[in-house]
C-alpha cells in the first residue's frame, strides 16, 4: 500500500479507502500502546517539527507522543519560541523550517488556510493540526476511530449531533465532512450566533433547540466554547448559554438508548457538558485521548514512509 | 485650419455600422467619417486600424496610486503607465496615501509627479480626503483641495462611520464637488475579507455580509434625498445595493453608482484554495450578485465602471488569507477582462464606451471624447481577437496582484492617445 497524499490538510482530500487505511493502521498502533514497552523503531532517524503558532497542549503532546513511540525525533517550535512574534512572516518561518529539512511538519495556526499555504511551499509532509476555523483532520479521524470502536466499521444510518460553537470550529467542519462521507446523518445545534449564516451548506441539518436535535441521536459531540465569544456579543453569558445548551443526562432522555458523548477537550464543565455526564459510562472523552495517539501515529507513519511517484520500494 | 496630424483609418466604431476614419489635428477631433480608402493625409501619422475597434479613451473614477508614501506598491509614474496601457485618458486617485491627500501641498505633489512622468497624459485628477487624515472627525478643507486640482472628495479606505459628520460632509461638499462613498457598515464589515455565504462557511473564513454594504448604501441614499446633495456610491458589489439604488433613482434621488470589472467577471468561488489575489473589499460575491450588477450596468442603474485599482507588493499577498491585504490591480486588465462579457453578449462595446468613458467623465466634469469635432482626441484602439496571457511582465502596474495572473484574455488595447498624443503603443509581435 502506498499512501497517495503528500500532506494531510483536511479530511475532504481523503477517499473512503484512505480513511479505511488510516483506521486499520491506527488499530495496529493501538496494540503497541497497550504494550509495556510502547516504542517501535519504525521512524528511527526521521524528524518531525511540531510548529504550533497558536497555543495548544493536548494536540501538541499527542503528536509528540505519537512521534516518539515511532522513534522519530520531534522538535517543538512554539509561537513564543519562534521569531513569529518579532514580525517574521509565515513565509519566512516556512523557509526556515524547510531549511531544517524535516520529514514532516505538524502545524497549528490561527488562520484558515495556513496549512495549505505552508504545504505549497515545502517538500516535506505537512500535517494540519488545526488551521483557524477551517479544519482539524486528525481530530475528526480520532473521533471516527473512537466511534468505530464502539459501533463497528459501518456507520451508515447513525445520527450524530454536533452541539455548540460550530461557526468558529475547525473540529466541527472536519467532523461534518468525514461523517457525512461515511453515511452518517449530522445535526448541528447551536444558537444562531454560533452557526455560520449558511450552515446548511456544510451538509448537515440545523437546529436551534436541544430537544429535537437530540431526539434519537446515536452520539453527541460537544464543542468547546471559547470564553471570548461572550465578549464579541455572540452570547449574553456562560450561565445563559448553559441554560439553553449544556448537555445533561436529563436532556439526553429522548436520545438513542446507548447514546455516546464526545468532547475534543479541554472541557468547560457545566458550560458545554454537565460534570457528571462527562464522567459517566457513555462518555467517550478519555477514549478519544487514547485514540488520538494511535491515529496520529498512523498519520505520521503513512506520510513519512510514503514513496514519491517513480521511487521504487 | 490646422492640417490633420493624426489619423486612425479603417476602424470599427461601437454603435455604428461600417468602417470609420478618425481625423485629428492639434490634439482635437476634426471629424469621424466613413472610411475612404482613397483619402490621403500627407502631413499626418496614419494608423491602420483594420480589424480593430476605436473606442473613446476611458475615465477611471477609482484608483489607488499609492504615492506619496507607499511607492513599493505603486507610484504615480507606474500607475499612469498602467493606465495608458489599459486605454485610459483620465485617472482619479484616492486620498489614502501617506500623508493623506487632505491639503493642497499633497495634491500639488501628485499633480507634479504626474506631469513629470507623463506630460502628455493620461491626466491625473486627485480625489481629496473628505475628512482630515481620513479620521472621520473633522471635515477636510474642500475648497483648498478643489483649487489645487482635486475633482471629488472621498474617505475611501476609511469610510465615515459617524452619520452626523457624513451628513455635514455631503452638505458642505454639495456646492463644491462630488462625494464618493465606500459603503460598508463599520461594525459588520470589520475584519472580513470574504463574502458571508456558502464559500466562507466552508472555508472557515470570517464573512462580510452583503447587508453590511446595503445598509450604508441605504443611509447614503436617504441622506442624499433628504439634503438634496449628490453622492456617488463606490464599487457596488451586490444585488441588495443594486435594488436600493434602482428604487432611489426611480424617486429621482441624486445618487450615482459604480461597479468594477472584477464584480462582473468573478465570484467568491475564486477564494477556493484561499487565493489571496481574490481578496478585495468589498468582497467578491455570488453569481446572483454578479448577474444583477451586469443587468444594472446595462440599464444604467449602475452609472459607471471603475477599476478600484489597488496594487500591492508580492509579499503583502503571500500570506495566509486573513493576513493578506485587500485589493486587486485593475488598470492593465480592465478592458480585456470585460471583453469576455461582450463576447457572451451580456454587455456591448457601446455599454463600455458609455459606462467606462462618457458617463464617468460627465459625473466628474472631465474632458472626454465623443468623436465630435472639437472634442479632445482621447481614444484607444482595441484588438478584440488578440489573446494574451496575464503575467507579471504584461502588467505595467507595479502591483501584480490579480486573480487573472496566468489566465489568458482575448482582447487587448493596442494604442492609447490623449489630446492626440500617442501615450501607449503595443509592440507588434515579431516587430
Ligand atoms: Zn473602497
Amino acid at each position: 500500500m502506498n499512501w497517495p497524499h503528500k500532506d494531510l490538510l483536511d479530511v475532504s482530500q481523503l477517499s473512503r479507502e484512505d480513511v479505511d487505511v488510516v483506521m486499520r493502521t491506527a488499530a495496529s498502533f493501538r496494540e503497541i500502546n497497550a504494550r509495556p514497552v510502547k516504542k517501535v523503531p519504525t521512524l528511527k532517524g526521521k524528524s518531525v517539527v511540531l510548529f504550533f503558532a497558536e497555543p495548544s497542549t493536548r494536540t501538541k503532546t499527542s503528536f509528540d507522543i505519537a512521534g516518539k513511540r515511532l522513534s522519530a525525533d520531534t522538535f517543538g517550535l512554539a509561537k513564543s519560541g519562534s521569531s513569529l512574534q518579532k514580525g517574521e512572516t509565515l513565509k519566512d518561518t516556512v523557509l526556515t523550517l524547510q531549511a531544517m529539512n524535516p520529514d514532516a511538519i505538524v502545524m497549528r495556526h490561527s488562520s484558515s488556510g495556513a496549512a495549505d499555504f505552508v504545504a505549497r511551499r515545502v517538500s516535506c509532509a505537512v500535517i494540519n493540526a488545526g488551521d483557524g476555523w477551517h479544519a482539524h483532520p486528525t481530530q475528526a479521524l480520532l473521533d471516527l476511530f473512537t466511534l468505530r470502536e464502539v459501533w463497528g466499521d459501518d456507520l451508515v444510518g447513525k445520527t450524530v449531533t454536533i452541539l455548540g460553537d460550530v461557526a468558529h470550529s475547525r473540529v466541527a467542519r472536519s467532523n461534518i465532512r468525514l461523517l457525512t462521507m461515511l453515511g452518517v446523518t449530522v445535526r448541528l445545534c447551536a444558537p444562531r450566533t454560533l452557526l455560520p449564516k449558511d450552515a446548511r451548506a456544510l451538509g448537515a441539518k440545523v437546529f436551534h433547540e436541544l430537544e429535537p436535535a437530540l431526539d434519537s441521536a446515536d452520539a453527541v459531540m460537544c464543542l468547546r466554547l471559547q470564553l471570548e465569544r461572550q465578549e464579541a456579543g455572540l452570547l449574553p453569558d456562560l450561565r445563559e448559554y448553559a441554560r439553553r445548551f449544556c448537555l445533561t443526562k436529563a436532556r439526553l432522555k429522548n436520545a438513542a438508548p446507548d447514546v455516546k458523548v464526545l468532547h475534543p477537550g479541554p472541557i468547560n464543565r457545566g458550560v458545554e457538558i454537565a460534570s457528571d455526564l462527562a464522567d459517566a459510562g457513555n462518555s467517550l472523552i478519555l477514549d478519544q485521548v487514547a485514540s488520538g495517539v494511535a491515529v496520529r501515529m498512523a498519520i505520521l507513519y503513512l506520510h513519512i514512509t510514503r514513496k514519491e511517484k517513480g521511487e521504487t520500494a | 485650419m490646422t492640417p490633420p496630424d493624426l489619423v486612425v483609418a479603417d476602424a470599427a466604431v461601437p454603435g455604428r455600422d461600417g468602417r470609420w476614419t478618425l481625423v485629428c489635428a492639434a490634439g482635437q477631433v476634426l471629424e469621424l467619417s466613413p472610411h475612404d480608402p482613397a483619402a490621403r493625409f500627407p502631413e499626418a501619422r496614419v494608423i491602420e486600424a483594420k480589424g480593430q475597434l476605436l473606442l473613446p479613451a476611458m475615465t477611471d473614477a477609482h484608483t489607488h496610486l499609492r504615492e506619496p508614501g507607499q511607492e513599493w506598491k505603486e507610484d504615480i509614474a507606474s500607475g499612469l503607465a498602467a493606465a495608458a496601457g489599459g486605454g485610459f485618458s483620465n485617472i482619479l486617485c484616492m486620498a489614502n496615501t501617506d500623508p493623506v491627500n487632505d491639503n493642497e501641498s499633497v495634491t500639488r505633489l501628485m499633480l507634479r509627479r504626474a506631469s513629470e512622468a507623463w506630460p502628455h497624459g493620461p491626466r491625473l485628477f486627485p480625489v481629496g480626503a473628505l475628512t482630515m487624515g481620513l479620521a472621520g472627525k473633522q471635515l477636510a478643507p474642500m475648497e483648498e483641495l478643489l483649487a489645487a486640482g482635486c475633482v471629488a472628495f472621498s474617505n475611501d479606505g476609511e469610510p465615515v462611520a459617524d452619520t452626523e459628520l457624513f451628513r455635514h460632509a455631503l452638505e458642505y461638499a454639495a456646492d463644491l464637488a462630488p462625494v464618493i462613498d465606500h459603503c460598508e457598515d463599520p461594525y459588520m464589515a470589520k475584519g472580513a475579507g470574504a463574502n458571508e455565504g456558502v464559500m466562507s462557511a466552508r472555508l472557515g473564513l470570517r464573512g462580510q455580509p452583503d447587508v453590511a454594504e446595503a445598509l450604508q448604501v441605504a443611509r447614503d441614499i436617504l441622506l442624499a434625498e433628504y439634503l438634496n446633495a449628490p453622492v456617488h456610491l463606490a464599487h457596488v458589489s451586490c444585488r441588495r445595493a443594486v435594488e436600493l439604488i434602482a428604487d432611489a433613482k426611480r424617486r429621482g434621488a441624486p445618487v450615482t453608482a459604480e461597479t468594477c470589472p472584477h464584480y462582473l467577471t468573478m465570484t467568491d468561488a475564486a477564494l477556493f484554495g484561499y487565493d489571496t489575489m481574490a481578496k478585495v473589499n468589498p468582497p467578491l460575491r455570488t453569481d446572483d450578485d454578479r448577474l444583477a450588477l451586469i443587468q444594472a450596468l446595462r440599464e444604467g442603474v449602475i452609472d459607471i465602471l471603475a477599476t478600484d485599482h489597488a496594487p500591492h507588493a508580492a509579499h503583502e499577498k503571500e500570506t495566509p488569507f486573513e493576513d493578506a491585504k485587500n485589493g486587486i490591480t485593475g488598470l492593465d486588465t480592465a478592458l480585456g477582462s470585460l471583453w469576455e462579457l461582450v463576447r457572451l453578449g451580456q454587455l456591448s462595446a457601446e455599454d463600455i464606451a458609455q459606462r467606462f468613458a462618457w458617463r464617468p467623465a460627465e459625473i466628474f466634469r472631465l474632458p472626454h471624447c465623443r468623436f465630435a469635432p472639437g472634442d479632445p482626441a482621447d481614444f484607444c484602439l482595441f484588438d478584440p481577437e488578440q489573446s494574451w496571457v496575464v503575467t507579471p511582465e504584461t502588467l505595467r502596474s507595479k502591483g501584480k496582484n490579480t486573480p487573472l495572473l496566468g489566465q489568458s484574455l482575448t482582447g487587448r488595447v493596442t494604442l492609447t492617445a490623449v489630446n492626440g498624443h500617442v501615450v501607449y503603443e503595443l509592440a507588434r509581435a515579431g516587430a
